[in-house]
């Protein structure tokens, strides 16, 4: 048996899902005896078997990978339930195993997969992939790259319509529920009972069946990091429009109709308006200083 | 010979690994401590807190990269990504040596996450010294590579671990990450000598020596990093610096991380071994 023939059956085996108890697969997934094929390549000792060798690396490939979700996904395990759950974490990590050389990246295609594969969340649908979404996008947010920011004091050189370009890592989301609300509280009270006492996972599971029973309504996010710690901070849905538009590359001016167009805003308010948001926005540091601003720093 | 080509001609002392729950106390405190390592992939990221605290440790000590991912055993190409982020953070760090494991843990670009251990051909050595030349020659920095904690042997294994372990290293011309504790836990699991196994490899070529506690189970023992380092651990940690001379040490404590004093004490322990070895010659 050569290098590569052990490598792919010891692989087939630690990522095999555990049976009850946490025991490895009696069979292989093409009905194989499991302790026939550990023989086949995996010397026993005087104490263990050659399955019970191989089951010490197929469980610590599950603690991992799944203690790994747990920790990306608390949120959507509050509203799963632990046990679903669990379920829905081994189902996407047959699907989707890891092809990143970091765990970060391992919940990197779960809400596509889950836009797949509704059968993992339903009832709760609509809420638990809006609670993924912002929970990756938490992720994203915290160690993105960050540049120069803008300063209301820069110069923004002869141009008269300039694009001002988003921070990386400002991510901006459409919701239909207020799961960053929901979210904070689930943290919350995890914090407050170091426990996990009855009392908690009764409040817990009370709001999240409260936040499910909200209508569903548009919810406009931006994920952001400020001292290098991460915030929600809720839009309304102009200034969401208009983030969007610059995050796509558009002029001030172009992203302003994309904003306003067919809203109800009286247009002696929109400068006023857009004048406010710059200076909110620019004092959590969300706009990137303009090239050239950077270009004629370097000569200077 | 605590300086060699294998650890960059440098001279480090007794370091600890730089883990989050004691980022705060550092940076405040601005302890003492030789030097620190950390896993490099916790910081092959764009930006963020990651490497705002890295930089901060940068100002003020020496680091030394670790990784864990890179798979020298696995026989596919090194993730080209994944070696331009490694090679982003050498130049950020300017670790004079960097380590990985001697294990495999990807087939086909799927990750397990894990050190797997390999099978002792010649074959493997061969693959193995091969993706570490290619990684040195791209990262341009010395390797050394880390024997792991086992818990499986293969039947077509041509040699020993030691003997696997030499074979590597001597075929990539790289150093090597001794990490004793890894050759106690295995020791245990495999029934072998665990100072056989120190007084076989080449010890000139040892950039680092890695100590750590583990956990003992019924029938294995596993490498878990939650405990301080037991006695027979420390014996051989001073059978390995006795032959390979006082050389960079780290402790490692990844799991039910102590205070930061706890941990610094239990890694400068090693300084008794040191110094007793030095009165001894």
């Amino acid at each position: 048996m050569n290098l590569a023939e052990i490598q792919q059956r010891m692989y087939a085996a630690v990522v095999q899902p555990l049976a009850p108890g946490e025991h490895m697969q009696p069979r292989t997934r093409d009905g194989k005896s499991m302790h026939d094929a550990a023989s086949e390549f995996i010397k026993p000792n005087d104490r263990l078997s050659s399955f019970e060798r191989l089951e010490i690396y197929n469980r610590q490939y599950w603690f991992r990978v799944l203690g790994a979700l747990d920790e990306d996904f608390s949120g959507l395990r509050a509203i799963l339930g632990v046990r679903k759950f669990e379920v829905l974490c081994k189902a996407y990590l047959l699907d989707c195993p890891s092809e990143s050389f970091t765990l970060r990246n391992l919940g990197a295609r779960l809400e596509s997969w889950l836009l797949d594969h509704p059968q993992w969340i339903r009832p709760r649908t609509g809420l638990a992939l809006d609670m993924v979404r912002l929970e990756w996008a938490e992720i994203e947010a915290f160690d993105a790259a960050a540049e120069p920011a803008w300063d209301p004091q820069d110069a923004l050189g002869a141009d008269p319509d300039p694009q001002f370009r988003l921070q990386p890592y400002v991510q901006l989301l459409k919701l239909r529920y207020p799961v960053h609300d929901l979210l904070l509280a689930v943290r919350q009270e995890h914090s407050d009972g170091a426990m996990a006492s009855n009392a908690i996972s009764a409040r817990k599971r009370a709001r999240v069946r409260k936040a499910a029973r909200q209508k569903p309504q548009s919810v406009f996010l931006a994920v952001h990091r400020m001292d290098y710690s991460v915030y929600f901070k809720r839009l309304d849905a102009e200034a969401f429009a208009f983030l969007n538009s610059l995050r796509d590359g558009n002029s001030l001016s172009a992203a302003v109709i994309t904003a306003f167009t067919g809203r109800d805003v009286p247009e002696s308010k929109i400068l006023g308006t857009v004048q406010s948001w710059f200076e909110s926005w620019s004092t959590l540091g969300w706009f990137c200083r303009p090239q050239s601003v950077d270009a004629k720093s370097i000569s200077s | 010979m605590p300086a060699n080509r294998f650890n960059g001609f440098s001279d480090f002392g007794i370091g600890i690994g730089l883990r989050v729950p004691h980022y705060q106390h550092i940076l405040s405190e601005k302890p003492v401590v030789d030097w620190f390592e950390i896993i490099s992939e916790n910081y092959m990221v764009d930006g963020g807190r990651p490497l705002h605290v890295l930089d901060q440790i940068l100002e003020q000590y020496r680091v030394v990269q670790h990784g864990v991912s890179m798979y020298f055993g696995s026989p596919e190409a090194p993730d080209r990504e994944h070696l331009k982020r490694l090679k982003a953070l050498v130049k950020r760090t300017k670790t004079p040596w960097l380590t990985d494991h001697l294990c495999w843990g990807s087939v086909d670009g799927r990750y397990t996450h894990d050190l797997l251990p390999m099978p002792y051909t010649f074959e493997a050595a061969r693959v193995t010294a091969q993706k570490i030349r290619e990684v040195r020659d791209f990262l341009e920095v010395p390797i050394a590579v880390e024997n792991v904690s086992s818990y499986a042997e293969f039947h077509v294994s041509e040699m020993n671990e030691w003997e696997f372990l030499t074979e590597v290293v001597e075929s990539a011309d790289c150093g090597i990450l001794l990490d004793v504790n890894n050759i106690y836990v295995s020791s245990r699991n495999h029934t072998f000598n665990p100072h056989d196994y120190v007084a076989s490899i080449p010890a000139e070529r040892v950039a680092q020596i890695h100590i750590a506690g583990h956990s003992k189970f019924e029938k294995y023992i596993l490498d878990t990093h939650d405990h301080p380092v037991i006695d027979p651990v420390w014996k051989l940690y001073a059978h390995a610096i006795e032959l390979a001379g006082p050389t960079a040490t780290l402790l490692e404590w990844d799991d039910s991380i102590p205070s930061f004093e706890d941990v610094h004490n239990e890694a400068l322990k090693a300084n008794q071994f040191t110094a007793e070895m030095r009165v001894a010659s």
